[in-house]
């Protein structure tokens, strides 16, 4: 099989899915002609031509709300934002059209399209380019919201975005885009969204990340099986909503210990909405606290201090050791 | 060389609307009215002056010079070759490992210092990334932006005495701001002004459209400039915009505007004298558009072979701010070889000096991280913060 990176894993899904449904079409700035700031889309003009890989103006709320229209219409954008931070600036179109057109026009019409956008701290960038802000989309009523974690299941899971008749926020773990290369099969993949994946199965501990944070996770997951002994089971959530409580509540009753981890800022992100979940249909089976590994509530810091902000497996293993103690 | 004008509308050569006594808002709301007998008529939006004054020859229109001092001509030279060292100066240490991705302004010396000539002490800036020249010129000390650059968020405190804002990065986002601001100078009879420049992409933005409108609701003291360089990363501005001269975007508001030679300082000084006249005596809002070319890369992750020719650049070569307004002043007799050598060499150890000190500077601080996000930190978050510390004590660090 031949082996990707995210990048070219992401490319490869773009390309099979506008070869096959030619409503397809992807929008955004800096797409066309430069394959995109990250090169996601690179090579789709020369196949695909300007009508379907459009460069669009420098405006994202545009980029969105005219998106929403062409959805309404019967087309399947996929929409790339160079950066999540710039997401922000399409908060209207987002939350006021494409989260709400099916149910306002009770169900006459639906935004069945996609926004691509990176997300995550890591690479040394300037403000606003390091933000994990999936929590805002994860609220939106409307909004499917999705986050793979490796080459391979980021184009499985960008098809199923793209194949969705509703609209799906896609977060790209930029810190993931070239950092390793996996088998990714010619033929066509895809995924249920709303499914968790059972990466590492275990029986004393759950484990749950998503998105970059798989990385640190499945690092300290080594450790902790070789040098604490400690049998995790670690869970890489890929859909934050819907989200597979079944399989948390699953595990958890299995391991009744839990530790979950993501960059994100603590108050009310993904693992407070876990904790809830777990609370809810697992109480009986904890032994212990769940604890959460996050990211703290202040904006991201500056490039040369990122590293402490981010989780790290250290003190990922700290957490899971402590849960662990706990009696 | 010329002061030529662009008509915005099909009527014959119109009085201008748009001249600085002009009451723009009400001529156009009258002219609006809807008591108006049942024909077809047009509406005049005005026209606007396209100035360039030097041309790429260093030959000046002389009608059209604004004839500064000697020390004002060399103070401003010296500021475009100190701009241009440093950005030389930082492509070359972000190259070696020493800096972070940086957005370099290579071949916009003219509209930077341009801009930025007319503000006094008191007047605000709002700049966005790609404005050091200017920056340099309110006073921000050169190993200040070599911090920001190279991820130490210490950088972006405008230093003390300077009203400046940090500079933006989200495009457009700042320019609300300066409204702000302004309309702030007016409710108080400030007689001092705003400067926001933007890009030619940032312009696609609605908050600026929105911000341009309050500032003429308001009548308030703001200049815009639109920093035209020809693209938006790879987006060229013929694929941002409809219209190739982006100061038509101003009567539509009801904004005065110019358009202007922005590789030409004197042009620029003299477009951007006259918008600050206009908007420190009352009058309103006003719109700089700035044509220039941008030499070099987007930013440092950027790589334009993929999306223009050399050619294109090679023609703007030709047209270098700096090299122009040499011509000028030798002319003049203000300058001659020697003395560019000296000027160029003084710049240049300038900036190394001051590399100097932010080498010295650049510790990181990683503790500070939580002690500007409020006046008083919540328990909650100082709860947070202990954990940070904690987990900066284990790993050991300072
Ligand atoms: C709201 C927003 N969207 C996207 C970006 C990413 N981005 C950074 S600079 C840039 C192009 C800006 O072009 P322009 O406004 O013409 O300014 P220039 O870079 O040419 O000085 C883009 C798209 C951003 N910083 N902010
Ligand atoms: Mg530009």
């Amino acid at each position: 099989m031949p082996q990707k990176t995210m990048v070219e894993a992401l490319n490869l899904a773009l390309d099979q899915s506008m070869a096959a449904d030619d409503r397809v079409c992807v929008m955004g700035q800096d797409i066309a002609i430069n394959g995109g700031v990250f090169r996601v889309t690179k090579g789709l003009l020369e196949k695909y031509g300007e009508t379907r890989v459009i460069d669009t103006p420098l405006a994202e709320n545009g980029i969105i709300g005219t998106a929403v229209g062409m959805a309404i219409y019967g087309l399947n954008p996929v929409v790339e934002i160079q950066f999540s931070g710039f997401t922000m600036q399409a908060f209207d179109q987002i939350e006021q059209n494409m989260a709400r057109i099916r149910n306002r026009s009770r169900g006459r019409y639906r935004a069945s399209m996609v926004i691509r956008t990176p997300y995550g701290g890591g690479i040394r960038a300037v403000e606003h380019h390091s933000e994990s802000r999936e929590a805002y989309w994860a609220h939106t009523p409307g909004l499917k919201v999705v986050i793979p974690s490796g080459p391979r299941n980021a184009r499985a899971l960008l098809n199923a975005a793209i194949q969705d008749p509703d609209p799906v926020v896609f977060y790209e773990p930029k810190a993931v885009y070239r950092a390793f290369r996996e088998d990714v099969p010619d033929e066509p993949e895809t995924m249920t969204i709303g499914k968790a994946n059972i990466v590492r199965e275990g029986e004393d501990i759950t484990l749950i990340a998503y998105g970059a944070m798989m990385r640190p996770v499945l690092e300290a997951a080594e450790d902790l099986v070789d040098i604490h002994h400690v049998n995790v089971e670690v869970i890489d959530l890929l859909s934050i909503k819907p989200m597979d409580t079944e399989t948390l509540v699953e595990s958890v009753t299995k391991t009744g210990r839990c530790v979950i981890v993501h960059e994100g800022p603590r108050t009310c992100g993904i693992a407070a909405e876990i904790i809830a979940r777990l609370n809810e249909k697992a109480f009986e089976y904890l032994i212990a606290p769940v604890k959460r590994i996050t990211g703290y509530d202040i904006h991201f810091p500056f490039f040369q201090v990122e590293q402490h902000y981010l989780p790290d497996p250290d003190t990922i293993i700290e957490a899971v050791k402590e849960t662990m103690a706990y009696e | 060389m010329s002061s030529k004008t662009i008509e915005t509308s099909a009527t014959p050569p119109p009085v201008a609307t748009n001249t600085p006594d002009a009451p723009i808002v009400e001529t156009l709301s009258s002219k609006s009215s809807c008591d108006t007998p049942m024909t077809e008529k047009l509406i005049d939006l005005g026209e606007i002056q396209d100035i360039s004054i030097l041309n790429e020859d260093g030959e000046v229109n002389a009608a059209l010079d604004p004839n500064l001092p000697k020390v004002e001509l060399l103070k401003i030279h010296r500021a475009m070759v100190l701009t241009r060292k440093l950005d030389r100066r930082m492509l070359n240490m972000q190259r070696q490992g020493e800096m972070g991705t940086f957005a370099p302004g290579l071949g916009q010396e003219a509209t930077q210092i341009g801009q930025i000539y007319p503000l006094q002490k008191n007047d605000w800036f709002s700049p966005s990334y790609r404005s050091f020249g200017a920056q340099l010129w309110r006073g921000w000390p050169i190993d200040q932006l070599l911090l920001l650059w190279d991820g130490f968020f210490e950088g972006f405190a405008p230093p003390e005495g300077v009203n400046d804002l940090p500079f933006s990065i989200v495009v457009g986002s700042h320019v609300p701001l300066a409204t702000g601001i302004a309309m702030g100078m007016r409710n108080r009879n400030d007689e001092s002004f705003v400067l926001v420049n933007f890009g030619d992409g940032a312009f696609s933005q609605g908050i600026i459209a929105e911000s341009m409108n309050f500032a003429v609701v308001y009548k308030s003291p703001i200049v815009f400039v639109v920093e035209n360089n020809g693209y938006a990363i790879s987006t060229k501005s013929e694929c941002q915009a409809g219209i190739a001269e982006l100061a038509r975007r101003g009567p539509g508001f009801g904004i005065p505007s110019v358009r202007v030679d922005g590789n030409d300082i004197l042009a620029m000084i003299v477009a951007s004298q006259r918008a600050a006249d206009h908007a420190r005596s009352g009058k309103g809002p006003f719109l700089i558009e700035a044509v220039t070319y941008r030499m070099s890369l987007h930013t440092t992750a950027d790589d334009p072979k993929v999306y223009r020719n050399d050619d294109e650049v090679e023609a703007w070569e030709a047209k270098c701010p700096i090299a122009r307004f040499e011509t000028y002043l030798k002319k003049k007799n203000l300058l001659d070889d020697a003395a560019i050598e000296r000027i160029e060499s003084e710049c240049e150890q300038e900036v190394l000096d001051a590399r100097e000190v932010f080498r010295k500077k650049a510790i990181a601080k990683p503790r500070e991280v939580f002690d500007y996000m409020y006046e008083n930190l919540p328990p909650e978050l100082q709860e947070q913060q202990a954990d940070y510390f904690a987990k900066l004590d284990r790993k050991g660090v300072e």
